[in-house]
């Protein structure tokens, strides 16, 4: 057991990865003796030398690209893209090729890849570093979309993704990378992906959210418990496949929803568990359900952010309607 | 050590439009058994297309993208690849698949609209074609990297047309493979035309095969209707890659006879008159006056080969037809190797609905 945090975390669960499965290998933009931009893959060119872990040219598809050609040949590729506002080119490999290859071929083909990119703002990066495209992946059949929270899940969740059988992208919260620091063991345990995670216990209102805006989520349920109000907090943690399931389960006791993400609000993935909560358990709910997300904007540059993301007080704010709601 | 570097002059040929013989033939071609298994392989591509056409127009067989007139490119690679090599066709390759195994049936079911039309039963590792043009170029360099790391030796072979040349995906593949050594040869089968662009609004390059140079990779030009000429370029290009010498570029220059696929008309931007002036030199004829020339082949022969083809191509059709198609449940059970719960749902409603069994 040892004290890391969540970049670390990645690092940690690659080289559990890489020392397990010799099929593992690493590919993208300096991710080799750079160890890459946030020191994700820090010291794996070290440890297994460049067939394993590859510096490619600056080509973002031909990234995933060569990631499903090593895929279909039987290796476990884990692409590395530096931001996710380059990830965009991206899509089109993962939804024409990855995310089908199984069932275009009847299963003759698969892909069983990851594709690791770090996600969000609040770093104070140049435009085109803080982009929240979480529900544009969750939107493509066949693919998974993972979201760790804390080093923990990032490094349980991690493993599973590489050890999975299809095509996962994991989006790395920037802003969780060295905020802060837990326990891991690095004993190898994979956490499940379809699966939410219960955080904190309440019985007034169920706050989902994931990545980033875990701690937002949680700190305004601390806060919240301070005027007596009793807020259930759950990691999404994997968007798709969606354990509906947790949610509605905690809605049922808590009869109040308040969601939170980063990304844009319109079509965002909020609106996806809204309309579950709304088809399944409408009877549950005590009140609208309440989103706070970002704005229906351009993501603002970073003298801005601050203003453009959710906060702790439009969390509590929207808590606060819901339990007032008569 | 680059093998050919000549990205600009005329196309390599052994065999003219005259089916005269050029230039001293490669070894395999003084082989009569070897001949005929290629112009066997170009004519049941051709029958082949015929039939697909026809199933097409009569409603039986989904868009089409007809190879008449390219069989030489397909067939010809495909002959210089050895079985555990691995294709990455684009969508007009027949010939090619054809020749590696694929099934006719597996054909026209794909064609026909049916995912498994691409469970070949043949060649396992071949990649099903690729509608998004050049989009499977990267996937071809990460095979290829998949052999050299495995220090296999094996090499994938990468089809696309002219107008894939115009992709990002193929410059970034190109690349890559040269940049790695990879060992994967990229055919462009050039036919002249991307729907109803021409290659002299695809590029102001002067031939396709001088994208090569910029990736540090061996180009070179052939004459994609002279089969003889493709398999020999393949197979040194193929053999370069083996021996580690890294990835080649090869330009087929060959001319679409056909509409681009059932669902165009060419008549609305290319005249008649350049489709006749191409029809001298298409493949099949060139090779077979070739083997009648040289007294390998004879009228009988010919009938004997047109009417056995027909039958496969008839009974291959007979077979697809007679395929019902996939219960709706399979488009459920191959989107993940397992089931996710809120997929299981979708599924169990769609059947129930479907009235099939979940």
């Amino acid at each position: 057991m040892s004290e890391v945090n969540l970049v670390q975390a990645v690092n940690l669960a690659l080289r559990r990865a890489m020392a397990d499965d010799p099929r593992v290998i690493v590919l993208g933009e300096d991710v080799g003796i750079d160890g890459g931009v946030f020191r994700a893959t820090d010291g794996l060119f070290q440890l297994h030398g460049e067939n394993r872990v590859i510096d490619t040219p600056l080509a973002e598809a031909g990234i995933a690209g060569v990631a499903i050609g090593l895929a279909a040949q039987g290796f476990r590729p884990v692409a590395e893209i530096q931001f996710t506002g380059f990830a965009y080119t991206c899509i089109d490999q993962m939804l024409n090729h990855a995310a089908r290859l199984r069932t275009r071929t009847r299963g003759r083909i698969t892909c069983p890849l990851v594709l690791r990119a770090p996600a969000g703002g609040g770093i104070r990066a140049v435009e085109h570093h803080s982009e929240s495209p979480e529900a544009m992946f969750a939107h493509i059949p066949g693919l998974k979309v993972v979201i760790p929270a804390s080093p923990a899940r990032a490094y349980g969740l991690l493993l599973s993704a590489i050890r999975d059988p299809d095509p996962v992208v994991f989006l790395e919260p920037t802003r969780l990378y060295r905020a802060v620091r837990e326990d891991v063991a690095d004993d190898g345990s994979g956490l499940p992906l379809e699966r939410c995670s219960v955080l904190r216990s309440g019985s007034d209102v169920t706050i989902v959210s994931w990545g980033a805006m875990m701690k937002e989520a949680g700190e305004a349920a601390e806060r919240l418990a301070e005027e007596g109000i009793d807020a259930e907090v759950i990691d999404v943690a994997t968007l798709k496949p969606l354990d509906t399931a947790t949610i509605l389960d905690s809605v049922s006791r808590t009869g109040r929803l308040v969601i939170v993400h980063e990304a844009p609000l319109t079509a965002g993935f909020g609106a996806e568990i809204a309309a579950r909560v709304a088809s399944r358990g409408l009877t549950y709910l005590l009140a609208p359900i309440e989103r706070v997300a970002g704005y229906d904007t351009v993501m603002p540059y970073p003298r801005t952010e601050a203003r453009y993301m959710p906060d702790v007080e439009r969390v509590i704010a929207a808590v606060r309607r819901v339990v007032a709601y008569t | 050590m680059m093998a050919v570097v000549d990205t600009i002059g005329a196309p390599k040929r052994f065999i003219d439009a005259s089916a005269v013989a050029i230039a001293t033939l490669p070894d395999f071609a003084n082989d009569t058994t070897e001949l005929i298994m290629l112009y066997r392989a170009m004519v049941l591509t051709r029958t082949f297309d015929a039939k697909a056409i026809s199933l097409q127009r009569t409603g039986r067989l989904g868009t089409y993208a007809s190879s008449l007139g390219q069989e030489a490119v397909g067939v010809g690679l495909a002959a210089a690849m050895r079985s555990d090599d691995v294709l990455l066709p684009s969508f007009r390759e027949h010939g090619a698949q054809i020749y590696r195994g694929v099934t006719l049936k597996e054909l026209f079911l794909y064609w026909g609209g049916d995912e498994r039309g691409n469970d070949f039963a043949g060649p396992r590792e071949d990649f099903p074609n690729c509608v998004p043009v050049g989009s499977h170029a990267p996937h071809a360099v990460g095979v290829a990297l998949a052999f050299r790391l495995r220090s296999e030796k094996r090499a994938a072979v990468c089809v696309f047309g002219d107008g894939a040349t115009s992709k990002g995906d193929v410059a970034e593949a190109l690349n890559m493979a040269g940049v790695w050594k990879v060992p994967a040869v990229f055919v462009v089968n050039n036919n002249g035309w991307a729907i109803s662009v021409p290659v002299a609004k695809q590029t102001a390059a002067a031939t396709l095969a001088q994208k090569a140079a910029a990736s540090g990779m061996a180009g070179l030009r052939v004459d994609g209707n002279d089969v003889i000429a493709v398999r020999h370029v393949v197979a040194e290009a193929l053999a370069a890659a083996r021996r580690g010498d890294g990835p080649t570029l090869i330009e087929a220059v060959t001319y679409r006879l056909s509409d681009h696929t059932t669902a165009d008309d060419a008549s609305r931007y290319r005249d008649d008159a350049e489709v006749s002036r191409h029809w001298p030199d298409e493949p099949v004829a060139r090779l077979r006056n070739y083997l009648v020339k040289s007294g390998i082949w004879t009228r009988e022969k010919e009938d004997a080969l047109l009417h056995e083809c027909g039958r496969q191509v008839e009974q291959a059709a007979l077979d697809f037809l007679a395929t019902s198609p996939l219960p709706l449940t399979a488009i459920f059970d191959q989107t993940y190797a397992s089931m996710p719960a809120d997929l299981a749902e979708q599924r169990d409603e769609a059947t129930r609905r479907a009235g099939e069994d979940p």
